[in-house]
């Protein structure tokens, strides 16, 4: 067998988007080695990269707002499943993250030396910072890099696949992963292991996030041990775009113009149809996203929907020079792609965006687990059944900094790591195994199995449709076996894709067993059998590998009538 | 009668020793090179390696690639109903087929020689 290279560190940062970045910076500043790595570059893969605009944080700089009101209003889109603990932890410690990304010259849009706020849908005040011109993610991205290349006890490297979290006497001692450049098994050592892998928005087949969203993060902690919850609750984001073809822009890119311009939705017969289902926009962008998603599937099923499949997003009402102002740069690349908004509506429908499940932490990061903890999209249960607008990048930050704080006090009381030589064994196993010499097409299969979940596990669901999406999923897992395809030498894709279905089927099991269970219908989660919110649904279901197998129990949610006053 | 894209691709994993595979590929306006790539990947051989990550949005910049020659971003690029000649960048570390070395040198994880 390949002998495995080493590397031991304080604390491992699993990911490179701002949860794990600002983690790796927290441990470094307390002290701490950080070994911060990533599956693709570091830094430019997963979701914070691609986010567009908005940053929910109640600042109070432009208007009066105190977190106890962002807060409220989280608790509020969460249909009553939120943790409130966590929510509490978002919205208050908000402003001191986005204070320090400002002084770390992020650039947040500026009036009269303010930071300015924009309204989005959800909240009761104008709370939403922002870089202007679909620069939020980029440059949160590229300020967070630049910190973490200038803080010396962070070591950085891309390329890195975790495989298998390593785990001895019951607790996790740090991860075995697959170095893509080189095709070798790695073992890296962690007084603290912290997953910032992000959310599973690659389950699907239109998503707005990274091709390196596939859950992974979920399924590396329920091997290890740990729970997840209220995986059923997976947001899609309504007016994705989705005709004409558009390249070199994000499928989210009309959220911004929505804030700044209003915008109308529209059926094929020209309706304004959001009044129809109990929201008068009128120009105003103020429909929720559970809400605008519902909608247009209720239109495109009655066959009042676009040629495409969706519905119509409509600019035409507004006057060229106050669309210049709000695109920006941004009409000349949609320019380039054909498309002028004063002449034409494009075609919209909702894409697979953000999950709100995951894995079950307390305030301070930490899993059920001892040394494994999470941050970001990675950790569940902070946005309930439905996930604000703008609240994504401020759980990076917030659950980033507090996991790095964390594992930085693990650290310090912890003395030497016992051996986990078997677990290690196991993963550097497969890595270097040698595959079978007829293996299926596995980019196929990921399309396939993307086609499921938007076929049955999508916003809309119905107990037939997530029965079939099991047997599929079933099937599917049968068909990788237990010995990944390829080779494993670098860069060997049927290997990537191998590892990337393991855990992309497990994960995809959980949200349709999760969903099939839950037979009410709440925020992110809608179910055609089974219409309406019932009280004895006020219940988180934690989910949890037992002797392999998925076994899920329920828990009254956290969410008390006191928090919610 | 539809268009074709025919996309000829270097393969390998040493620059003195590659080949080139030939795939052709159905046309749509619109499109880009990436999504050739993995139509390529996903009806005809998943070995093919390429490196991309945001698929569409331009803004991981992992995708890099000559086409014809020219440097470009495989998701920006756009497909053409003709013979598109795909290589890896030139001036990079080669990994595999289009798959280049293009971390900066203090994000790449060292391997001792075999």
């Amino acid at each position: 067998m390949t002998e495995p290279m080493r590397v031991e560190t304080d604390v491992l940062v699993i990911g490179s988007g701002a949860a794990g970045m600002y983690a790796a910076i927290e441990a470094a500043r307390a002290g701490c080695n950080v070994f911060l790595i990533d599956r693709s570059l570091i830094g430019r893969g997963g979701a914070t990269v691609m986010a567009q605009m908005t940053v929910a944080v109640a600042l109070g700089d432009e208007g009066p707002d105190h977190w106890s009101h962002h807060y409220q209003d989280t608790l509020t889109a969460g249909r009553g499943l939120c943790n409130e603990a966590l929510a509490r932890l978002l919205t208050e410690e908000g402003p001191a993250c986005i204070k320090e990304m400002d002084a770390w010259g992020v650039g947040w849009a500026r009036k009269d030396g303010k930071i300015t706020s924009a309204f989005a849908p959800g909240h009761d005040r104008p709370r939403c910072v922002y870089v202007d011109f679909l620069s939020t993610g980029p440059a949160v991205s590229s300020t967070l890099r630049g910190v973490v290349n200038k803080t010396k006890s962070i070591t950085r490297k891309g390329d890195l696949c975790v495989v298998d979290l390593l785990k001895a006497d019951g607790i996790v001692t740090g991860a075995v992963a697959w170095h893509l450049g080189s095709g070798a098994p790695v073992t890296i050592s962690a007084k603290a292991t912290i997953v910032a892998t992000g959310g599973l928005t690659r389950l699907y087949r239109r998503n707005s996030a990274s091709s390196n969203m596939g859950g992974d993060g979920y399924a590396l902690a329920l091997r290890a041990g740990a729970p997840l919850l209220d995986m059923e609750f997976v947001q899609f984001f309504p007016i994705g775009h989705l005709a004409p073809r558009l390249i070199g822009m994000d499928p989210i890119m009309w959220d911004p113009f929505r804030y700044k311009l209003g915008g109308k939705l529209l059926n094929n017969r020209g309706e304004d149809f959001t009044q129809s289902y109990g929201v008068t926009e009128d120009g105003k962008y103020i429909i929720t996203r559970d809400v605008a998603t519902y909608a247009i599937i209720k239109e495109v099923g009655a066959g009042r929907g676009s040629p495409h499949g969706g519905v119509y997003l409509s600019f035409q009402h507004v006057p060229e020079a106050k669309l210049r102002e709000a695109f920006g740069p941004v009409i000349d690349r949609l320019a380039e792609n054909g498309i002028d908004l004063t002449k034409q509506a494009v075609e919209v429908a909702p894409i697979a965006h953000y999950h709100m499940g995951g894995v079950q932490a307390d305030v301070g990061m930490n899993t059920e687990v001892p040394g494994l903890l999470v941050a970001g999209e990675a950790v569940g249960g902070a946005n309930g059944a439905n996930r604000l607008s703008g609240n994504a990048i401020t759980e990076a930050f917030v659950f980033g900094r507090e996991a790095g704080r964390t594992a930085a006090k693990r650290v310090k009381e912890m003395g030497a790591l016992p051996s986990s030589s078997g677990t290690a064994r196991e993963a550097v196993a497969l890595i270097s195994s040698d595959g079978p010499g007829n293996s299926p097409n596995t980019a196929e299969m990921l399309e396939a199995l993307q086609q499921t979940m938007a076929d049955d596990v999508g916003p809309f669901r119905n107990g037939d449709g997530l029965v079939r999406a099991l047997h599929r999923i079933k099937d599917m897992t049968g068909a990788i076996g237990s010995t990944p395809f390829g080779t494993g030498a670098a860069f060997d894709m049927q290997r990537l894709d191998w590892f990337d279905l393991r855990n992309m089927l497990t994960v995809a099991h959980v949200v349709t067993q999760a969903a099939l269970n839950r037979t009410e219908s709440r925020g992110a989660h809608q179910r055609e059998d089974f219409p309406g919110m019932l009280p004895e649904w006020n219940v988180n279901q934690i989910v949890r590998l037992e002797r392999g197998n998925i076994a899920i129990a329920r828990e009254p949610a956290s969410v008390s009538k006191a928090a919610a006053q | 009668m539809s268009e074709i894209a025919t996309l000829k691709i270097w393969r390998g994993s040493d620059k003195a020793n590659g080949h080139w595979d030939s795939h052709q590929v159905p046309f749509e306006r619109g499109q880009s090179v990436l999504d050739g790539l993995r139509w390529v990947r996903a009806r005809i051989d998943p070995t093919l390696a390429i490196r991309f990550s945001c698929i569409n949005a331009n803004a991981c910049k992992e995708c890099m690639v000559e086409v014809d020659g020219e440097t470009v971003y495989a998701c920006t690029a756009r497909l053409e109903p003709r013979e598109m000649l795909l290589t890896p960048l030139s001036n990079k570390k080669l990994v595999r087929d289009l798959v280049t070395e293009i971390a900066p040198p203090a994000e790449r994880f060292a391997v001792r020689e075999k």
